[in-house]
């Protein structure tokens, strides 16, 4: 935890309050960083250097770790649960825009009556626990020979998903200035130009911010993977859960699979910050 | 855009007008692009939940399915005299309300630091998120594993790091995951959650009028008194929003306490609890009852937050 801050001590009285601050914000930023690091940096031993105390920071950095998690000792693959991960993320997300942007259009270019009502619809349904309707849903899967189906997985993602897509891409509608619809309106512009040349370009941060959330919202969910899905449609967190009961040491292979497995989301998450905070907020922060 | 009340009619109106549409036929042309979202939902998420109601009156466990049929109000019965649920109710409180005013006044903290210009402050935001983009279960085996492990986690490791220096060779080895189950679940979570409520703070913190900062700054206001009356009057929405949304995600969260201490130690909470009795205990009319029983219990949580929200909301659309 040793970062030089270079200060300019050019203003004298202020300058060290600003100094002590920002080495503040580093220390707080590499303390919350650290399990982060200690994570990759474990995956990166040999098993008998992951495991010791005091832990040995230098140790001869490997790859066993992550050939281990590809199945050259395991056997079990985790290709197949990462895949089923990224269609069942992919095809949910894909799904959650088609349904929502045109709700989103009828919620705020061209409002229903009552439109208020039916955002907070689609907001309680967030509310109530997944965990709640999962006996019938299962029930359901189970009688319809739907278990351990991807496409299961893919449409209980959408419905996670879309109160959220909602909100934000009405957000983002609302910022369509009624002005310009209206004038491109008098001036005889089909509804196909209007959506191509006045909604479209304000509406695609929007959609990308969307799909960043729900993308890694699927990745990330466990609970309903773990009931609904069995050998076939094994999502990676489930995998990830179901690779640490082997017995013996496993600590670098657990860390290179958790790298593995958060890569996509970190990648994303820190390729479009703005867009992260565009859409956590509901799109409330632009 | 038109200021306008939540109630009153649609705040905008089409200039154009083609008489031909009867007023219905044009009712439901709006509407229309809106009805494939709303189906979808009421179908996936409402229907279940009609399922799981009816079955709460049944006797229905998948190891006897001999023994089936009308229970009445048993299952009900048993979850309010279960001192198990009662316990995870109060496990969910304590653990949602610890979690999210923790996080909440450290991502203020934190999100101050950060609004301030210094060296690196793009790599610092940046490393400060990273731990909200760690897959959730990852992130917990990694503590409970890496982290909190007695033998060869990184906490003891460091201990015993930090007393071999001192020359000491009985460093303390606390075994976390026994003795504060829950402050364990509990940190993870505020570690993981920081991040978030750090984010949509400083977007509030960035928002804020730089006029107004700068004039509040002539006339004398000192840093305690523009944080007071305009950084946290501003702040308030925001400080709102990320309550609330945090509230909903670790209400609901079972990942972190699946995988840390799998519900022992007085860590299971309702999401794990009734996870529990439908997946190991196998009592589809119990897991329904106590389904049914969080389900009311989250439309009361529910029907407050979505006042707050709808208090932003008229903000919003008056803007």
């Amino acid at each position: 935890m040793t970062h030089a801050v270079p200060v300019t001590t050019r203003r004298p009285r202020r300058s060290y309050k600003t100094a002590g601050l920002g080495l503040a914000a580093w220390v707080i930023g590499v303390v919350f960083f650290i399990p982060v690091a200690w994570m990759v940096l474990t995956s990166f031993h040999s098993e008998s250097n992951a495991g010791t105390n005091p832990p040995k920071i230098g140790a001869p950095l490997t790859v066993d770790g992550y050939r281990d998690f590809f199945g050259s000792s395991t056997g079990a693959s985790p290709w197949p649960s990462l895949f089923n991960s990224l269609g069942a993320s992919v095809g949910s997300t894909l799904i959650v825009l088609a349904l929502a942007v045109p709700a989103a259009y009828a919620l705020s270019i061209k409002p229903v009556r009552k439109w208020t009502d039916v955002m907070f619809f689609f907001l309680s349904t967030k509310m109530l626990p997944p965990v709640a309707g999962l006996l019938p849903i299962y029930l359901f899967a189970k009688n319809t020979d739907f278990l351990d189906n991807v496409w299961l997985l893919v449409i209980l993602y959408t419905s996670m998903n879309l109160p959220i897509a909602v909100w934000m891409m009405r957000s983002f509608l609302a910022e369509v200035p009624p002005a310009i619809m209206e004038a491109a309106a008098i001036d005889g512009a089909g509804l196909l130009n209007i959506l191509r040349k006045i909604i479209v370009p304000i509406a695609m941060p929007g959609i990308a911010a969307t799909s960043l959330i729900c993308f890694i919202f699927s990745w990330n969910e466990m609970l309903f993977a773990r009931v609904l899905t069995g050998v076939v449609s094994q999502t990676a967190p489930v995998f990830l859960t179901g690779f640490v009961t082997s017995q013996g040491l496993f600590l670098a292979k657990v860390c290179a699979a958790a790298t593995i497995i958060s890569l996509p989301v970190l990648v994303a998450g820190f390729a479009a910050q703005d867009k992260l905070v565009q859409g956590l907020s509901l799109g409330a922060v632009k | 855009m038109t200021a306008s009340a939540l109630t009153t009619t649609p705040p905008r109106s089409t200039a154009t007008r083609r008489p031909a549409i009867s007023p219905r036929r044009a009712g439901w042309i709006r509407r229309a692009p809106l009805m494939p979202a709303l189906i979808f939902l009421i179908i996936v998420t409402q229907l279940p939940f009609i399922a799981t109601l009816v079955i709460s009156f049944l006797r229905w466990n998948a190891l006897d399915p001999g023994d089936r049929g009308w229970a009445g109000f048993a299952n009900y019965k048993e979850v309010f005299t279960d001192s198990r649920l009662r316990e995870s109710v109060i496990t969910t409180i304590v653990l949602t309300v610890s979690v999210v005013l923790i996080s909440l006044a450290l991502g203020l903290g934190i999100a101050l630091l950060l609004d301030r210009k210094f060296f690196g402050r793009g790599l610092v935001r940046t490393l400060m998120i990273a731990p909200f983009l760690i897959v959730p279960v990852a992130a917990a085996l990694l503590f409970k594993h890496g982290i909190y492990n007695p033998v060869y986690g990184l906490f003891n490791g460091t201990l015993t790091g930090i007393w071999h220096t001192f020359g000491s060779q009985n460093p303390p080895q606390p075994d976390i995951l026994t003795i504060h189950p829950k402050i364990a679940v509990e940190a993870e979570l505020i570690w993981q959650w920081t991040p978030f409520m750090m984010l949509i703070l400083l977007a509030g913190l960035q928002s804020r009028d730089g006029e107004v900062m700068e004039a509040a700054h002539v006339d004398g206001a000192g840093n305690w008194q523009m944080f007071r009356y305009i950084t946290l009057p501003h702040m308030r929405r925001y400080l709102e929003l990320s309550a609330l949304l945090g509230t909903i995600f670790i209400i609901a969260n079972f990942d972190s306490v699946f995988t840390i201490t799998s519900g022992g130690l007085g860590t299971a909470n309702l999401p794990y609890t009734i996870y529990e009795t439908f997946y190991a205990s196998h009592d589809y009319g119990l897991a329904s009852a106590q389904g049914v029983v969080v389900v009311v219990g989250s439309l009361i949580i529910a029907t407050f937050a979505l006042r707050v929200v709808s208090s932003l909301f008229e903000e919003e659309v008056g803007r």
